[in-house]
Order: structure tokens, then sequence, then C-alpha cells
């Protein structure tokens, strides 16, 4: 616990770091991934892949560990049944992704880079997530 | 730099998904957890009651446009087009409510989900994916223009 928000702020800033680097706080080429039917950029496939392969090592390692570094015990998620509201849920988060090329992380990264526009998304999304929170207050 | 693709830029591509990767290695090995920014970020600012310790969220949603900063400061600047600010807020309201809805975004599905080869995270992923292409297609068609 003490020293885990310093694991959280290395891992957010290289986070942050790996979406600056590659293109992700530019909407242009996020929707310029999405737009496979016009001037297709696959950059955003070479992120998902780097990371993607990276994380399938992290994870045969975790297998391995009774207990992470810092803390005493995993928390990981583990539900497999397949929800309406699962794709529900994920259809409406692309719909969002595809208008204006944004997600969680490059919202926060480009508060930096393009700070007003990223902040009146923030805020939206927030908002968004708040709104959800009122809906369902149970969960 | 890549055939028949002039403006993608696969090496640092490739480079900012390996960073992205092993950020997330480094939540999961380090504290334990999932980096998802949707869930973490609901819990930094109170919207979600479970999740990592609150200064622990903080300190990661802080950390992302600290790293972009690093990033910007040691190549001169980051080019980027954003939207117009009324489709900014209608696309911020959609990722907001949707990401809690569906337990995930782009970095917990796409990222760690996937790479876990969770069954929901794969549908996830591949229901934003849809959504995103047929918003663009839909908008494209329609001559909608949003970045500036």
């Amino acid at each position: 616990m003490t020293r885990s928000w310093l694991v959280a702020l290395l891992s957010g800033s290289l986070f942050g770091a790996g979406l600056a680097l590659g293109g992700m706080v530019d909407p242009a080429r996020v929707r310029g991934f999405l737009d496979i039917f016009g001037d297709w950029d696959p950059t955003l496939a070479f992120v998902m892949g780097g990371a993607v392969i990276v994380m399938a090592i992290a994870w045969r390692i975790q297998a391995r560990m009774a207990q992470p570094l810092i803390g005493t015990t995993f928390a990981l998620p583990d539900r497999t049944d397949l929800t309406p509201r699962l794709i529900g849920g994920a259809a409406l988060f692309g719909t969002g992704w595809g208008i204006a090329g944004l997600c969680p992380g490059p919202g926060f990264a480009a508060l930096v880079i393009e700070p007003a526009k990223a902040a009146v998304f923030v805020m939206a999304m927030l908002a968004g997530m708040l709104i959800f929170r009122l809906m369902e207050p149970q969960s | 730099m890549l055939p028949g693709f002039p403006d993608a830029a696969p090496l640092a591509g490739l480079l900012g998904g390996v960073l992205i990767g092993l950020a997330a290695a480094l939540m999961l090995l380090g504290a334990g957890r999932i980096a998802g920014v949707s869930g973490i970020a609901a819990r930094a600012f109170g919207i979600s009651g479970d999740g990592m310790p609150r200064s622990g969220a903080w300190a990661f949603v802080v950390g992302l446009p600290l790293g972009a900063l690093l990033v910007a400061w040691t190549t001169g600047g980051i080019e980027a087009s954003f939207a117009g600010y009324l489709p900014l807020v209608a696309a911020g309201l959609l990722v907001g409510i949707g990401t809690r809805i569906g337990s995930g975004c782009t970095s917990g599905h796409g990222v760690c989900g996937v790479s876990r080869l969770s069954q929901r995270s794969i549908v996830a992923t591949a229901t934003f994916m849809a959504a995103g292409i047929a918003t663009v297609a839909i908008m494209n068609a329609l001559g909608l223009e949003v970045l500036s």
C-alpha cells in the first residue's frame, strides 16, 4: 500500500509516454485506423500489437507469482460471462471513440497537448461515468 | 516507411505499444492490478467504489499527461488534430457511459484482457472496434468532418 502509488505513477507515466510516442494522442491517427474503408492508417495495429505481446509475456510471469511485488494479493477480474451489457457498453464506447478519435487514456494524456479540448472530453467522459453511476447506484 | 501507407508510423507505433505493454506489466506484476484507464479514472474521481487505493488511482491518472509531456519535450512537440467542442462532448459522454457499462476500454479490455485471452475482453474489443469503424464510415458517408 505504502509504495503502491509510486508504482502507479511510474506505470501511468510509461503509459502516457507510450500513447504519445505511438501517435495515439492524435485523434486523426486513431480515426485514420478506424477508417478502413477510406484512407486507412495501420499505425494503431502496431501499437496494439506491441502492447499485447509484452503483456502476454507478463501474464505468463504472473502465473508463476504467488503475490505481486508490492501488496499481498492479485486483484484481477475473474468474470467469464458474455452479457448484453458487456457488448452494449462496448458498442457505446466504440461509437464515442469513433466520433472524436479519443479513448480514456489518450484523453488524459492529451491534456498537455491540447489542454482545452482534452479537458472538455475528459469532463464529458467523467460526466458520462457519473450518469451511469446515478442510473445504477448499487454497482 | 510502410509500403502502401505513407502516413503510417509503424516503428514509433510498435515502440509506443511496447511502452504501454511495459506500463501495464508494471501495474500487473508490481501492484497486482489491471491497468485499465477507465476503471482507474472512475476510481480516482470517486465515481467507482472498488479498485485500487485512491492515491494510486490518482498517481496513475496524473502520470498519463506527465509521460506524454516528456515525449512532447524530447521529440520537439506532438502534432494532433482534435474534434470541435460539440463532438468532443458527445464522444466523451458515450465513452464515459459505455466504458462503465462495458467494464473497460482500450487498455483494460484491448491490451490487458486480450493478452490474457479473456473471452469477455476479446468480445468487447471486437465490439468497440466494429462500432468505431462503423461510426467513422457513417460519418464519412454523411460528409461529417469533425477534426480541425
